[in-house]
Parts: C-alpha cells; structure tokens; sequence
C-alpha cells in the first residue's frame, strides 16, 4: 500500500505493508514543486499521475508508470481551447484527477483552475477539453470570474464516474455547483436542490453554490454525500433534494468543513473533519481542538474521534483532498494537514498517530494498492 | 542564437546556455519546444500570453510581443520575475 502525499513543495511517497504499522518514506520527488492532486490508476495498480505546477512555470502532469521510480511529463497537458481573439481562458493549474472507468483502461480526467473538465484517453500523456462545458454559455456564467472562486482560483473537482455506468458522471465546482451527466458527459444539468447558500443569495442559481467535497458510496453508487461551503449534505438517486445530515453535528463544532470520506463497503458510513468556518473564516480546527466525526447511520448521528490527537491549540485544517481511506479491514483512515502532518487510523477512526511531520503544507493525501 | 534560459527550466535543457533559432521569439519558442519538448507552455499560455511571472529580453530590451521580430546575433534571455516567497 502506498500513500501519495502531494504538497505547496513537492510529493512524497509513504510505503507500507497490510499490517501498516510502519511507513518507508519515500521522497521528495520534485521538490519545489506546487501538487494538488497524485493518483494512482486502480487499472492497473503502477501508473501515478500527478498535477504540478511551480510558483512560475505553467502547469503540467508528470506519469509515472513504474510505481513512481520515474516520472516523465505529459506530451499535452490540459490546456483550453485557444480562442481566435486571444482573451480566452487559461489553465492556472489542473487541481483534481480522477480515473476512468473500469471498463475504459487509459482513460483519465482531470479539473482545472479555473473551472475546466478534461479527458485522456492515453494514460494521462495527452489531454483535450471533455464535454461542452468549458465553453458552454450557461456553464461560463455558473463558474462567475476568477473573484467568485476560492482564495487561490475557482476550481473543477469531485469529478465521479458512477462504478457501475461509465455513462454517470458527477462534477463539482467551487463556485458553480453539483453536476450531473447521464450520456457519457455529452450534457450535464445541476443537481442543487436542497442545497442551502450564503445568506442573501439565490439558491435556484448554481452559481452561488460552493460544494467541497462530493463522494458517491462506492457499495450503493446511488447514493451521495456532501460537504458543502454550507454544511454536511446526502443524497440518495434517484431522489432530487439533498438533505442537510450536519445538522445532528454538535452546534458548538458546526458542518463546515473540507474533506469527506465514505466507507467503501458501508454506504451508512461516513467522515469529515469539520473546520472553524465562523466569522472570517479562520480555517483551523475549531478552538484549535481537532477531531474526526463519523457517522454511522448515514447522517443521522454523528460521533467525536479525537482520541490520539491533539488536545488544544493545533491550529491545523485539513483540505478537500488531503484525507483518504484505504481499502483495509479494519478501513484504514489518513489525512494531512495545512501544518504538514501526516495522520493515520488502523481503525476506522477510533485511535489516530502521526506518522509525518514537518512536510510543507499538505494538498492531498491518497492510499492505493501497488501492483 | 544563444539564449539563457532560467534554472526553473534546466530540467528540459540541461543547463542555462542553449541554442535555437527563429524568426520571431514566437519561433524561437516553437523551436526550443522541438528541442525541449513541454518547455514552451510552462512559458506561455494557451492563449499564447507569456505567463505572469515570465519575462523575454531580447538584447537587453524587454519583449512582451512574440510576434517581435528577431535577427541572427541576438541574445536572448528568459529570465523568472523575481516575486513569492
């Protein structure tokens, strides 16, 4: 099993065996280097990819085919179309990666900042914008400008392929909303009811909807989950309406926060780690008190599991990408932090160890099984 | 003609002293993207626009145009804006 911990300063590998109880560590790899996302391809178990840009330089994708050995640099990596009047858009940096579908080997796509969806159908080496949203009418005017969008540019993520249908789809966009496509992603529609927004906003309009983190259930693919920039949602196809299962969070931590992780063989079965999302929005842990909460019953109950972490004054958070389950029983759980730790549970959240610290700031944390 | 290019980018070149040629800086790109493939768009933009913190200097002069034209002998130099932290 391996970790791939992409970071503001480089990505680092972290080996292990199924005991997991220790870690070879393996890196940097491009230090200096800005990633925020690494993925291994579940396919085939020894491609990475991995989304790098530097503080200057344009952004890139870097495959690794040998398990991370070596790495080359994509032959084309996501760019938008060029427009004649040379006022399009460009890509400031590719933030999310998915890989395809089972049944589809080679295929990759990957979110861009500013919000940009994009396919490969060679592995990750060469990319080309994917479906008509990037530059579509109504799409543009859902993604608002680059001030609608998060501190460092508004971004494409949670791109879902539905396990069972390569045809199923989902995309999120921070702002811009949830969306789904039933055709393969020849058309997407928004999937944003029930969804609260920022006082003073319209609801009905996509663009004012900030969505996290979107994860589908991997054993019930009908059913999704939601952390939200306004609280902790679940939805269950073919039904409509989120409902706002944060609300059953203790109101002194609240729902905001960034990550969500779903039980791969427990669809009732889920985590956050909530934030301070209070005034300005501090983004640490709130009151510098950091915790797990997990739900066991899809949201109606939620339970605190700190136990191993620290007891005050850890001003940490947790990103979007950084925290991961791993396909172990008992589940393995990890995340990083925005103060460069490296955490772990061998047991579904009950008891955490810092297994790193002293990394830059942590981007993204994901678990893959080698070949 | 010799061009510098900046350390960011010795890992396509290899070192900070290269040749290329081209009638343009846009050919000049173009033609060290042949000889170091991927070097251009952490450079330039999809857009063609040379990116925020890139800067072209041809003789000692600023160039913010790839159309700009270039002759045999000129020195150009591709430096990083000295910004971040």
């Amino acid at each position: 099993m391996v970790l791939l911990v992409a970071t503001r300063k480089g990505a680092w590998l972290f080996h292990t065996d199924s005991a997991r109880r220790s870690f070879r560590l393996d890196g940097p790899h491009f230090l200096g280097h800005i990633f925020n996302h690494i993925v291994l391809d579940p396919r085939d178990r020894r491609t990475l990819l991995a989304a790098a840009k530097t503080g200057h330089l344009g952004p890139t994708i870097f495959r690794s085919t040998d398990r991370g050995k070596t790495w080359k640099e994509a032959a084309r990596p996501p760019a938008f179309a060029r427009a004649a009047d040379g006022k399009g858009r460009s890509v400031d940096h590719t933030f999310w990666l998915t890989p395809g579908h089972v049944s589809q080997p080679g295929v990759w796509f990957a979110g861009t900042s500013p919000q940009g969806l994009f396919r490969s159908e060679d592995g990750g080496s060469s990319w080309a914008p994917f479906s008509p949203i990037n530059e579509d009418a109504q799409y543009r005017e859902w993604m608002g400008t680059v001030q609608d969008g998060t501190p460092d540019g508004p971004k494409l993520h949670s791109i879902i392929i539905d396990p069972r249908d390569p045809n199923r789809m989902l995309f999120g966009m921070s702002g811009g909303g949830v969306h789904e496509s039933t055709d393969g992603g020849a058309s997407f529609a928004p999937l944003i009811d029930g969804l609260e927004v920022v006082e003073g906003f319209d609801r009905a309009n996509a663009t004012f909807h900030d969505p996290h983190c979107v994860r589908i259930s991997p054993s019930n693919p009908n059913r999704l989950y939601q952390q939200n920039h306004c609280g902790i949602y679940r939805l269950d196809r073919p039904a409509r309406e989120w409902v706002r299962i944060g609300r059953s969070m203790p109101k002194r931590v609240g729902d905001v926060g960034f990550p969500l992780v779903v039980h791969p063989r427990d669809a009732d079965t889920a985590w956050v780690l909530p934030m301070d999302g209070g005034t300005v929005w501090p983004r640490t842990s709130p009151d510098g008190k950091p915790a797990v909460f997990v739900t066991r019953n899809a949201g109606a109950s939620w339970q605190r599991q700190d136990a191993g972490l620290p007891e005050q004054h850890a001003w940490w958070t947790v990103k979007r990408q950084a925290m991961c389950a791993d396909a172990g029983d008992p589940l393995g759980l990890y995340f990083g932090t925005t103060s460069g730790e490296l955490w772990m549970s061998a047991d579904e959240g009950r008891k955490w160890k810092c297994i790193a610290r002293h990394l830059p700031e942590i981007y993204a944390v994901e678990a893959g099984e080698l070949a | 003609m010799k061009v510098l290019i900046p350390s960011p980018l010795h890992s396509y070149t290899g070192g900070p002293r290269v040749e290329a040629e081209g009638e343009s800086v846009a050919a000049l790109l173009a033609d060290l993207d042949r000889r170091y493939p991927g070097i251009r768009f952490r450079m330039v933009d999809e857009q063609d626009r040379i990116r925020r913190h890139m800067r072209v200097f041809v003789n000692g002069e600023q160039v913010l145009d790839l159309r700009h034209a270039l002759e045999r002998g000129d020195e150009v130099v591709i430096v990083q804006a000295l910004s971040g932290g």
